[in-house]
């Protein structure tokens, strides 16, 4: 097997040892500052309780994503946390970026989480704001918005750089986390956005994934923009992309999820299309052909919704990889410590009795 | 994402596309599209009607806008405060000034029992003009005199993705976003720019208290420290 970059010396199912200038262990964050073309996907998130549901749906990205997103109540819809989702994908060695959304737990719970999420291994973090509770299946439910993502990816920031919680309380060791925020670049207020990307950029956001973009036009006048204001050198710009299934989907969306931009000329050409499902997908190369070269965009954020399959071919087939195959384990810090606690339990735990390990203990 | 002013067929679409509806775990089943509207064309009301009029109870609502008065609420006022931020905040300085004058006053009489009718005052004309939700640490000079708490969800620093092509809020359809609103007020005043800093989150703590006082009480404590460290060398 041919020996990757990003691989302990002494061996790879050894962690890696964090580089200098770098707040995370992660490969993500190492690809992006090599200016390599970074790729990231969304996991669905199952409505079950077997993990194996979650595996499955990570399987599909081997070795084609560098960071796997596992998201938070997306839409304000109930479905397997993040935080279970990231210890799952942590455990079998995948790269999660955890998202945080601010709807549904205080700044208490999400000061706890990062810590918990730290320590299980997750080395990015993305902060958001969270769709309002409307949007989801449980309107009932109270929205909690106690932090915006502004000031979450401050008190994240702050946890890792100052080691302390936002109550100022000393950490003993604090996350060493990538930290990534959102962007909308298809929503007004327009001469606004980029001021707000500079603004998250100054809470501690390092890299930004961006909304779906279907109109390309627009997302370049907002990149000219950020050049401009000489963002592109503080932060790492992933462009959101993904296949639309057909037209009637895309009207949907367009009427019915807020902050998703779909132009008439993208409707009409799925409409005109014989296969209105393999045009979707080729639509979402030619864009990605087409912001690949949009200078300052550091990479591809591919959420291809229950269309998770494609994810490998679009990436493939707009080669964006340029024949980089990324990483499909990443070992973490304690792997060799449950590795070893598990060959106890299994082999010889067995004969152990509570009598004799008191009386071991005692010796 | 919202259900208000759909057409039933796509309400159905919406129905189809989205995530399937969880199984109750009720005795009585899952309760259905037909147990929620009533049947249609009764008493001359078309389904469309009928939808129409059922749909709007699922949204959300601000946990302290009845929904008598968010069916009154019109957003003139708010609006109008926006489009003189320039007037509005020349204002505020001046009487920001009158204030920390009377200082002295409030010291004297104590602020803790100043802080009931200065309050009262205050909920009542900040309410008038900004539908103020007394936040008690008010941001109305960083954000183009719309008031941020308006915002349902509550973000300080900026507007979500969500915002509509019309420049309406996801959330609530019928309301400008506060925050296209903070952009355009803020453009309009001298330190504008002011929108660009990143505000800290909201300190639960300090709701339903006065802003006025707790800004001239800090000013004049600042004004304070100044004046001894000048004496001192």
């Amino acid at each position: 097997m041919m020996r990757q970059r990003d691989e302990h010396p002494d061996g790879v199912h050894l962690p890696l040892d964090p580089l200098p200038g770098h707040s995370s262990r992660g490969r993500l964050e190492r690809i992006l500052r090599r200016s390599e073309f970074a790729v990231t996907a969304e996991l669905n998130p199952p409505d079950s309780a077997d993990p194996e549901d979650v595996y499955d749906r990570a399987r599909v990205f081997d070795g084609w994503v560098d960071g796997i997103n596992a998201v938070d109540a997306s839409g304000a819809n109930c479905h397997m946390s993040s935080v279970g989702i990231c210890a799952l994908l942590t455990r079998m060695g995948y790269a999660p970026i955890m998202q945080i959304a601010c709807r549904d737990k205080n700044r208490i719970a999400i000061q706890g989480d990062v810590l918990g999420a730290a320590a299980m291994g997750v080395a990015n973090i993305l902060c958001l704001t969270g769709d309002g509770v409307q949007a989801g299946d449980q309107p009932g439910a109270k929205p909690v918005f106690d932090l915006d993502s502004m000031s979450l990816l401050e008190t994240i920031r702050v946890m890792r750089d100052n080691g302390k919680f936002l109550s100022g309380r000393k950490l003993t060791t604090p996350p060493s986390v990538f930290l990534g925020a959102a962007i909308n670049p298809f929503a007004p207020p327009y001469d606004f956005r980029p001021h707000r990307l500079a603004k998250k950029i100054a809470a501690g956001a390092q890299f930004v994934q961006s909304q779906y973009c279907f109109d390309v036009p627009m997302f370049r006048t907002y990149m000219e923009r950020v050049r401009d204001l000489g963002l592109t050198d503080k932060c790492y710009i992933l462009c959101g992309v993904g296949p639309l299934a057909s037209a009637k989907t895309a009207r949907w969306i367009r009427s019915n999820v807020p902050g998703i931009h779909i132009p008439d000329a993208v409707i009409k050409r799925l409409e005109g299309a014989a296969d209105q499902k393999k045009e979707g997908k080729q639509l979402c190369i030619d864009i990605i052909n087409e912001v690949k070269e949009i200078p300052g965009v550091s990479g591809i954020h591919v959420m291809a919704y229950r269309q998770e399959e494609y994810v490998a071919e679009i990436v493939h087939e707009s080669g964006v990889l340029k024949g980089r195959r990324p990483w499909q384990r990443e070992a973490r810090a304690d792997d060799q410590m449950v590795a070893d606690r598990l060959e106890h339990i299994l082999h010889q735990g067995e004969s152990e009795q509570p009598v004799q390990m008191v009386e071991k203990a005692a010796q | 994402m919202t259900r208000q002013g759909l057409s039933p067929s796509s309400i159905h679409t919406a129905r189809k596309m989205s995530d399937p509806q969880p199984i109750s775990t009720t005795a009585a089943g899952s309760s259905d599209a037909p147990q929620i509207l009533p049947p249609a064309s009764s008493g001359g009301m078309t389904q469309a009607t009928v939808v129409r009029k059922t749909a709007p109870k699922s949204d959300y609502k601000p946990s302290d806008v009845s929904p008598q008065r968010r069916v009154q609420r019109s957003y003139t006022v708010r609006l109008w405060s926006v489009r003189h931020s320039r007037l509005l905040e020349w204002f505020y300085g001046r009487f920001a000034d009158a204030f920390l004058m009377l200082h002295p006053l409030w010291k004297g009489l104590g602020y803790e029992r100043v802080e009931a009718p200065v309050k009262f005052v205050e909920k009542r004309v900040k309410g008038f003009m900004f539908d103020c939700r007394m936040c008690g640490q008010c941001i109305l000079s960083s954000t183009g005199m719309s008031c941020p708490m308006n915002c349902p969800k509550q973000l300080r620093n900026g507007p979500c993705g969500g915002v509509r092509a019309n420049g309406n809020c996801e959330v609530e359809p019928d309301m400008p976003c506060v925050w296209v609103k903070a952009w355009e007020g803020s453009r309009n005043m001298v330190h504008g720019d002011a929108i660009l800093n990143v505000q800290k989150p909201v300190d639960q703590s300090l709701r339903e208290t006065s802003a006025w006082l707790r800004v001239t009480a800090q000013s004049a404590a600042a004004r304070e420290a100044a004046v001894q460290s000048e004496a001192k060398p």
